[in-house]
C-alpha cells in the first residue's frame, strides 16, 4: 500500500479526534468515499480536503451527518449558481456599451 | 492595540453560562464559517474574531483571567505569571478542537498580549493551512495567449503559466500555495479567479469574439476590401457589394483560443456599421440628388 495515496480511517480518526462511526456515516450519506486496501478501510488522498472540511463543520458548528448532507448539497447548488451567474454576466456584457 | 470585548463579539452578557456561550458561538459561527463562505473575506475575518472570543470565554481559566484583567491588559506582570503557568500546562492539556483552519497568527495582538502565544491550551494536532482566494486581472489580449504571470501572496512570489483561453470568472486551484499549515500540517490551496473585462473593441462570449467594424458608404454599396485588427494580427476582409448596415459576418476560427485545447479557436463575428458621409460639398450633394432621382 502506498502511504502517499491512502490514509487508513483509524489514522485519520486519531489525527482529527473523531469517531470511526462518524467517518463511516459520512460514507453512508455519500459525502466521502472509503475504499478497502489490503482489507484496511482507507481514504484516498484526494478525499482528504473534503473529509477535513466535513470534520471542521461537524466539530465547530456541531452539525450532524444529516445536516452535513444538506450543507454540501446547498454549497454545490450555490457553486453551480455562481458558475451560471458568471456565464450570464459575460453574456450580458455583450449588450453593454 | 485595543481592548476587545469578547462578550460583545459573541453577543452574550458577562453572566452568560458556558452553554449560552457555546450556543451563541455556534449560532454566529454558522453564518460566517469559512467553509460555508469560501470567497467571503469579511466572513472569514468575522469567524476569526468569533473564534478568538470563544477560545477565551469557553476556557474557564482564560475567562476568569479575562474578566479580571481584560481591560487592563497592559499591566503585564500578572499576565506574565499567567502566561508562564499556561505554557507549562500546554504540554499536558488536551487541545480543543476549534480553529482548525487557522494558525496562531490569526489571533489578535490583544489575545497574544493577554494570553501569550495562541498555542497555550490549544491542540498540537496538525492542521492544513487556510485556503486563500485571490483575483487576478488580465486584459482580453493577455488572456488570448499562453503567458506567465508573477504575483505576490503573503510576501511570497508565485509564478504561474496562464493557458490561453482562460475565461472571465474562471477559478483555478494552485495546490499548497495558500496559508501555512499549523503544527507542520500541509499548506492550504490558493484559488485564483480571473477577471477579464471586455474591451470597447472586442467582446467575448465563450470562445467567440464579437466586434463592430465601421465601413464607408461607398465600400458598402460598391463592395471592396477592409483591414481589421485582431489579437492575432490584421485580417483583410472582402466586403460584398450592397452590404447592409448591421450585417454580421462570421470568421471561422478567428475567435478566442479554446482553453487547454491547443490549435482550437472560436469564431469572430464582425458587425458592419456603415458610416454615412458628412460635410458633403455641392458636387457630392448634386450627385446624391441625381442618384436619388434615378432610384425613384
Amino acid at each position: 500500500m502506498n502511504s502517499q495515496e491512502f490514509i487508513p480511517i483509524d489514522v485519520f480518526c486519531r489525527h482529527y479526534g473523531v469517531e470511526d462511526a462518524f467517518v463511516i456515516s459520512l460514507q453512508d450519506y455519500g459525502l466521502i468515499e472509503i475504499i478497502q486496501v489490503n482489507e484496511i478501510e482507507c481514504l484516498e488522498v484526494n478525499q482528504l480536503v473534503k473529509a477535513e472540511k466535513l470534520v471542521r463543520l461537524h466539530r465547530e458548528l456541531a452539525i450532524n451527518t444529516e445536516g452535513l448532507e444538506v450543507v454540501v448539497h446547498l454549497l454545490q447548488r450555490i457553486q453551480q449558481l455562481e458558475v451560471d451567474m458568471i456565464s450570464l454576466r459575460n453574456r450580458l456584457s455583450l449588450y453593454e456599451p | 492595540m485595543e481592548f476587545i470585548d469578547y462578550y460583545k463579539t459573541l453577543g452574550v452578557t458577562k453572566n452568560a453560562t458556558p452553554e449560552e456561550i457555546k450556543k451563541a458561538f455556534r449560532k454566529l459561527a454558522g453564518k460566517s464559517h469559512p467553509d460555508l463562505n469560501p470567497n467571503d473575506k469579511d466572513a472569514n475575518k468575522r469567524f476569526q474574531e468569533l473564534n478568538e472570543a470563544y477560545t477565551v470565554l469557553s476556557d474557564p481559566e482564560k475567562r476568569k483571567k479575562y474578566d479580571k484583567y481584560g481591560k487592563d491588559w497592559e499591566h503585564g506582570e500578572e499576565y506574565e505569571k499567567y502566561r508562564q503557568s499556561q505554557q507549562s500546562k500546554a504540554s499536558n492539556t488536551g487541545g480543543r478542537g476549534f480553529s482548525g483552519n487557522f494558525s496562531e497568527a490569526d489571533f489578535s495582538d490583544y489575545f497574544e498580549s493577554m494570553f501569550g502565544g495562541g498555542r497555550g491550551g490549544r491542540s498540537q494536532v496538525k492542521f492544513r493551512g487556510q485556503d486563500y482566494n485571490s483575483e487576478l486581472h488580465l486584459t482580453l489580449e493577455e488572456a488570448f495567449t499562453t503567458h506567465q504571470q508573477t504575483f505576490t501572496i503573503d510576501g511570497k512570489n508565485i509564478r504561474i503559466t496562464i493557458p490561453a483561453g482562460v475565461e472571465n470568472g474562471q477559478t483555478i486551484k494552485l495546490a499548497r500555495q495558500g496559508g501555512k499549515g499549523v503544527n507542520g500540517g500541509p499548506n492550504g490551496d490558493l484559488y485564483l479567479t480571473f477577471s477579464i473585462p471586455n474591451t470597447p473593441a472586442f467582446k467575448r462570449l465563450g470562445n467567440d469574439l464579437y466586434t463592430t467594424h465601421e465601413i464607408d458608404l461607398f465600400t458598402a454599396v460598391l463592395g471592396g476590401e477592409v483591414m481589421l485588427n485582431t489579437f492575432s494580427g490584421k485580417i483583410k476582409l472582402k466586403v460584398a457589394p450592397e452590404t447592409q448596415n448591421g450585417t454580421k459576418i462570421r470568421l471561422k476560427g478567428k475567435g478566442f483560443p479554446v482553453y487547454k485545447k491547443e490549435g482550437q479557436f472560436g469564431d469572430l463575428y464582425v458587425t458592419y456599421h456603415i458610416k454615412i458621409p458628412t460635410n458633403l460639398n455641392e458636387k457630392q450633394k448634386e450627385l446624391f440628388a441625381q442618384l436619388a432621382e434615378l432610384s425613384h
